[in-house]
C-alpha cells in the first residue's frame, strides 16, 4: 500500500510540472509583462504598431501560463481540456471580434 | 474502503481516480464558460471605451504605479500557487499551507490596491454612472476583482480543510483546481492590464 501511494505520488509529480518549469514560466511572464510596460511608458512606439506588440505579448503570456503553469501539454489523450479551450477561444474571438467589427459600421453611418 | 471496492471490482481504484479527474475536467469547462463571460465584458468595454460623455478619459484617470504593482503582485501569486501544488506533490503539508498563505496575502494586497484605486476614482467624480466608458470599466475590472475575492475565501476554506484532513485524493484535486482558477485569473488580468490600462494610457 505504501509502495502504491509512493508510486501514485511520483505519478502526480510527473504530471504536474517541476520547480524548473514553474521558474521558467515565472521568468518568461515577468519578461512578457516588462516589454509592453517599457513600450508604453517610454513611448517607444505609437498607434497600431504598439497595439500589435502589446497584444502579441499578452497572447504569448497566455500561452506561457497554459504550458508552464496549467500544464496543458501534459494532458493525456483524449485531450478534452484542449478541445474545450479551443471551443472557448472560438466563441471568445467571435464575441470580441464580432462586436468590434459590427460597431465600426456606426462610424460609417 | 478503497481496497474493499478494489476486490469487488478490479477497476475500482482506477474509477475513483477517474472520478477526481472528471471533476477537474468539469472545473476546466466552468473556466471556459467564465472565459466567455469575460470575453463579453471585454467586448462591451472595447465598444464603449471611447464614449466618455464629457467625463474623464482613460488617459486622465489611470494611475499606472498602482496598476503596475497590482500586475506584478498577481503574477507572483500565480507563481506561488504553483509552488503550493509542487509542495503538495512532494507530500509536504506545511509547505503547501505556507505557499497557500503567501498566495492569499498577495491576493489580498491586490484587492486592497484595487479597492483603493476604485475609491479614489469615485472621489474624483468617475462613478460607474458617469459614462459608458466607466460603466464598462467598473463592470469588467470589478468582475475580475470579485473573482479574486471569491478565490481568497475559497483558498482560506481549503487551508482549513487541509489542516483537518491532510493531503487526500479529494484535497489534492481541490488544490489542483484552485491553482488552475488562480492561473486563469492571472491570465484574465494580463488582458485587463493590456487592453484597459496600457492601451488606455497609450
Amino acid at each position: 500500500m505504501a509502495q502504491h501511494t509512493a508510486s501514485h505520488g511520483e505519478h502526480e509529480h510527473e504530471s504536474h510540472g517541476s520547480l524548473k518549469s514553474y521558474v521558467i514560466g515565472f521568468v518568461l511572464s515577468l519578461i512578457l509583462t516588462a516589454i509592453p510596460l517599457a513600450v508604453v511608458l517610454n513611448d517607444w512606439m505609437q498607434g497600431t504598431g504598439a497595439r500589435a506588440v502589446l497584444l502579441i505579448c499578452a497572447v504569448l503570456q497566455f500561452v506561457v501560463q497554459l504550458v508552464f503553469f496549467m500544464h496543458l501539454r501534459e494532458e493525456k489523450k483524449p485531450r478534452y481540456n484542449l478541445l474545450a479551450l479551443i471551443l472557448g477561444i472560438i466563441i471568445l474571438i467571435t464575441i470580441v471580434g464580432g462586436s468590434i467589427w459590427i460597431m465600426t459600421y456606426n462610424n460609417v453611418g | 474502503m478503497a481496497h474493499g471496492n478494489a476486490n469487488a471490482h478490479s477497476h475500482s481504484h482506477e474509477g475513483h481516480h477517474d472520478l477526481e479527474s472528471l471533476r477537474s475536467m468539469g472545473f476546466w469547462i466552468f473556466l471556459m464558460t467564465d472565459c466567455i463571460l469575460f470575453g463579453s465584458l471585454f467586448a462591451t468595454y472595447i465598444v464603449l471605451h471611447a464614449n466618455t460623455a464629457g467625463g474623464p478619459t482613460a488617459h486622465e484617470l489611470f494611475k499606472m504605479n498602482g496598476v503596475i504593482a497590482e500586475t506584478f503582485i498577481l503574477l507572483t501569486s500565480s507563481f506561488t500557487s504553483g509552488l503550493a501544488v509542487l509542495s503538495m506533490n512532494q507530500g509536504n503539508r506545511k509547505g503547501l499551507i505556507g505557499w497557500l498563505i503567501v498566495t492569499v496575502l498577495l491576493g489580498a494586497s491586490f484587492i486592497t490596491l484595487e479597492v483603493t484605486e476604485f475609491v479614489d476614482m469615485v472621489h474624483e467624480g468617475a462613478k460607474i454612472s458617469t459614462s459608458g466608458f466607466l460603466s464598462g470599466f467598473f463592470t469588467l475590472v470589478g468582475t475580475h476583482g470579485l473573482h479574486v475575492s471569491i478565490g481568497l475565501c475559497w483558498m482560506i476554506a481549503l487551508m482549513i480543510q487541509i489542516g483537518r484532513h491532510g493531503i487526500t485524493p479529494v484535497t489534492r484535486r481541490k488544490v489542483n483546481v484552485i491553482s488552475l482558477y488562480w492561473h486563469f485569473l492571472d491570465v484574465v488580468w494580463i488582458f485587463v492590464f493590456t487592453i484597459v490600462y496600457l492601451m488606455g494610457v497609450m
